[in-house]
């Protein structure tokens, strides 16, 4: 009996682990969600360098998006600007972080100007398209350029919100899509606890 | 004098009614735009159409931006992905097809002003059968909430 629920116990967490990596990556399942996050050199939006030492020191939500975007992201900003207004001074625990997949239009000035709508205390990152392409393997986001007519492009990209402790180390995601209440606990939790 | 030219223009009046450019006619419902952050280079409108006959809308144009694009948007696995339809978007005769949050939207590319909630867009909805319509559609702030589900 007791070795039954041992294998549903590791069964269940294979499962569970399996889910996450294809969640987080889009591509087949690795058993590895603790080594998301990594080594990145990117600017931010005064155009200072930043890299994964950065945001050491203080949990961490990031998201990787862009601000030709016209839902996801938008409204992605506008749920974590709510949460952190929900935190109080918890909020001022967090470093909440959107990465441009979109190098080549969002400017750290354009970054500047498009984050002036959100809670101030979220900052933007961006860089050269190669350090972009660094940084969203280590985080393991799945993003993708795809030309449209008259020489435009768009981006396909990862919509999660993912969460990291102090040291850096990988916690959660947070889906788009999750419920209010949901995120402002993550991040709570995360303030607190991470 | 009058008495000569009421019934002209009442027959005319009905002509107009009666016998519509082309072949069928599209209802609009429920048409916005999406409020957008200040320096976003696009926004999204969402619209209802109902064409009485079988008809397609081919593209969107405004005054308020560069140029017009009809999408599609889709999360698969996460993942946002939009493409642009070439083809427009199929209106079956009767069938009302619904361009709302998390789906087909009109995005609208590098506004010439800020999509500030309150205001108005705009729209020239071309089709392949139908009369073009141009129509003001309102600027709407959506709350908080993630996916967009709070329009309904
Ligand atoms: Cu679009």
């Amino acid at each position: 009996m007791r070795r039954r629920i041992l294998w549903l116990a590791v069964l269940v967490s294979w499962v569970a682990v399996g889910g996450l990596a294809l969640y987080v990556t889009n591509s087949p399942p690795k058993l590895q969600p603790a080594t998301l996050g990594g080594p990145f050199a990117l600017t931010d939006m005064t155009g200072r360098p930043v890299t994964e030492a950065s945001l050491l020191g203080k949990p961490t939500a990031i998201f990787f998006g862009f601000t030709y975007c016209p839902e996801v992201c938008p409204t992605t900003l506008t749920e974590l600007t709510a949460a952190m207004k929900a935190l109080g001074k918890d909020a001022d625990r967090l470093n909440v972080v959107f990465v441009s997949v979109d190098p080549e239009r969002d400017t750290p000035e354009q970054m500047r100007l498009y984050l002036s709508n959100f809670d101030r205390r979220i900052v933007g990152y961006t860089g050269t398209p190669e350090a972009i392409a660094r940084a969203a393997k280590a985080y393991r986001v799945y993003y993708k350029k795809i030309p449209t007519e008259g020489g435009d492009y768009t981006v396909d990209h990862s919509s999660a919100v993912y969460l990291f402790d102090r040291k850096g180390r990988f916690v959660a995601p947070i889906g788009y899509g999750e419920p209010h209440a949901r995120v402002v606990e993550a991040l709570r939790n995360l303030a607190r606890t991470g | 004098m009058i008495r000569q030219t009421l019934p002209l223009i009442a027959i005319a009046a009905l002509a107009a009614c009666s016998a519509p450019a082309g072949p069928s006619k599209v209802t609009v419902a429920d048409l916005w735009c999406r409020a957008a952050p200040v320096g976003a280079p696009a926004g999204g409108c969402y619209v209802t159409l109902t064409a009485s006959a079988n008809d397609r809308l081919v593209a969107v144009e405004t005054t308020a931006a560069d140029h017009g694009e009809i999408h599609t948007m889709e999360m698969d696995g996460g993942v946002m992905r939009m493409r642009p339809l070439k083809d427009g978007i199929d209106l079956p005769a009767g069938e009302a097809v619904a361009l709302k949050p998390g789906g087909m939207h009109l995005m609208i590319i590098a506004p010439k002003a800020t999509l500030a909630a309150g205001g108005s867009v705009p729209l020239t909805l071309r089709f392949a059968k139908a009369e073009p319509l141009t129509l003001s559609a309102p600027i709407r702030q959506v709350g908080a909430a993630m996916g967009g589900m709070e329009h309904h």
